[in-house]
């Protein structure tokens, strides 16, 4: 369920905010309890809280007293930009390194790209 | 019940079981015990219950110290290896009635449906039982108990691997229904039980080597591999708990406060970082070329 290289909050983090991203959590629902993600990944609530409290920080997600956690208005946007930004530095730099690694032409990866895309690059 | 141990010792016939072991624990929580064989584990766990008086040194219990303290032991329960609290020919329904007059808390609800799911019948006698189930009449003891402070004490042997887990969900839901409540499990198991706990405490040769908020251990702990001369460079000043070498590439192991800078100038030099489980940092801890030793 997770893996080992990083802090479980933090991949419970992540997951939460992935799920976000691809509209499976919208804005303004509840997410679950820290007790329910504890039974269900079989973790100490201290550690769900966690999770939580960062995104709290980050503002994806805020805290409606006594009833729970929601995700805040404007959450996915927000994270989508984020992703967005990083998008060229982890994906598409690491892309053009490994082809020069293995000796693949640029042109060859933009012709594949504008096949994948169809020529009108949606 | 908030636990704090100072300068405890105790000295058998010939041999030091626990020299010097100085440790807080806060309610509320689980937390794991850690220890190599003889490392003292039992023996701190049974004075804690009131089993044993130490050679010297300080134990208390929410402020109260334990041994011959009837009106505390009621609310400490320690489940050794499995539930030894009435003679092996009587029934499980007996240590059922026992606990009952024992345990002011005691909720024979819970027991029934913890017999339930462990598929013990009361009626059984507890020396027709196989090992795993003996062991699981103990983690119905414990659990049922409803005991402030519950203990147990490697509860888990013969106990198959689906049993254990139920074991494990069982104290989590326990814990998150009843947040006041203290568990601490002595365990060898640690990769498969370290996520349900809080806090823990590893004791090496009768002392305390770590307590830690278990966040805080495995954010310390990391193995950092790349080319020899880079990782030494990078672990110089650091605590290092093991090594490992394969040709130009070395792998060092440390415990120490990880900063950024360290991860930024890590990854500027080809050096990976990444960190230790539990069961890892327990084992470069404890072990041989450990640290602690």
């Amino acid at each position: 369920m997770f893996d080992d290289s990083r802090p479980i909050y933090r991949q419970i983090a992540e997951q939460i905010k992935q799920d976000i991203v691809s509209g499976t959590l919208h804005e303004e629902e509840q997410v679950m309890s820290t007790n329910q993600y504890a039974s269900f990944y079989r973790i100490n609530p201290a550690t769900a809280q966690k999770a939580f409290q960062e995104l709290v920080d980050e503002g994806v997600l805020y805290k409606k007293r006594g009833i729970g956690m929601f995700v805040s208005p404007g959450a996915q946007a927000s994270l989508l930009a984020v992703r967005r930004d990083r998008f060229f530095d982890e994906v598409v730099v690491p892309m053009i390194d490994e082809a020069r690694t293995i000796g693949m032409p640029i042109a060859d990866v933009l012709a594949r790209i504008r096949l994948y895309c169809g020529e009108d690059g949606g | 019940m908030q636990i704090d141990v100072k300068n405890l010792r105790l000295e058998y016939a010939d041999t030091v079981a626990l020299d010097g072991l100085t440790l807080s624990l806060p309610s509320g929580g689980i937390h794991g015990l850690l220890g190599r064989n003889g490392s003292g584990k039992t023996s701190l766990l049974s004075i804690l219950a009131g089993f044993r008086k130490q050679t010297s040194g300080e134990v208390l219990v929410n402020g109260e110290p334990v041994f011959e303290n009837a009106r505390i032991v009621r609310d400490i329960a320690l489940i050794r290896e499995s539930g030894d609290t009435v003679e092996g020919s009587e029934k499980v329904s007996e240590a059922l009635r026992y606990a009952d007059y024992l345990r002011p808390n005691w909720d024979a609800d819970y027991a029934g449906v913890l017999l339930e799911k462990f598929e013990i019948s009361a009626k059984s006698k507890l020396d027709s039982l196989s090992r795993g189930k003996q062991s699981a009449v103990g983690v119905m003891l414990g659990l049922a108990s409803r005991a402030p402070l519950t203990m147990f004490d490697e509860t888990y042997l013969g106990m198959d691997a689906p049993s254990r887990y139920l074991f494990y969900d069982e104290i989590l839901q326990e814990y998150m229904s009843h947040p006041g409540r203290t568990f601490l499990l002595s365990t060898h198991l640690i990769d498969e039980v370290s996520r349900i706990f809080n806090r823990v405490t590893i004791i090496d040769r009768g002392r305390t080597l770590i307590n830690e908020d278990i966040g805080t251990l495995l954010a310390r702990g990391a193995a950092l591999t790349g080319p020899a001369e880079r990782v030494r460079e990078l672990t110089m000043a650091r605590r290092v708990i093991g090594e490992r070498a394969l040709g130009g590439t070395k792998s060092v192991m440390v415990y120490d406060d990880l900063d950024d800078a360290l991860r930024t100038r890590a990854r500027a030099s080809g050096v990976t970082l990444e960190p230790l489980d539990l069961q890892d940092l327990f084992v470069y801890l404890t072990g041989p070329t450990g640290d602690g030793r």
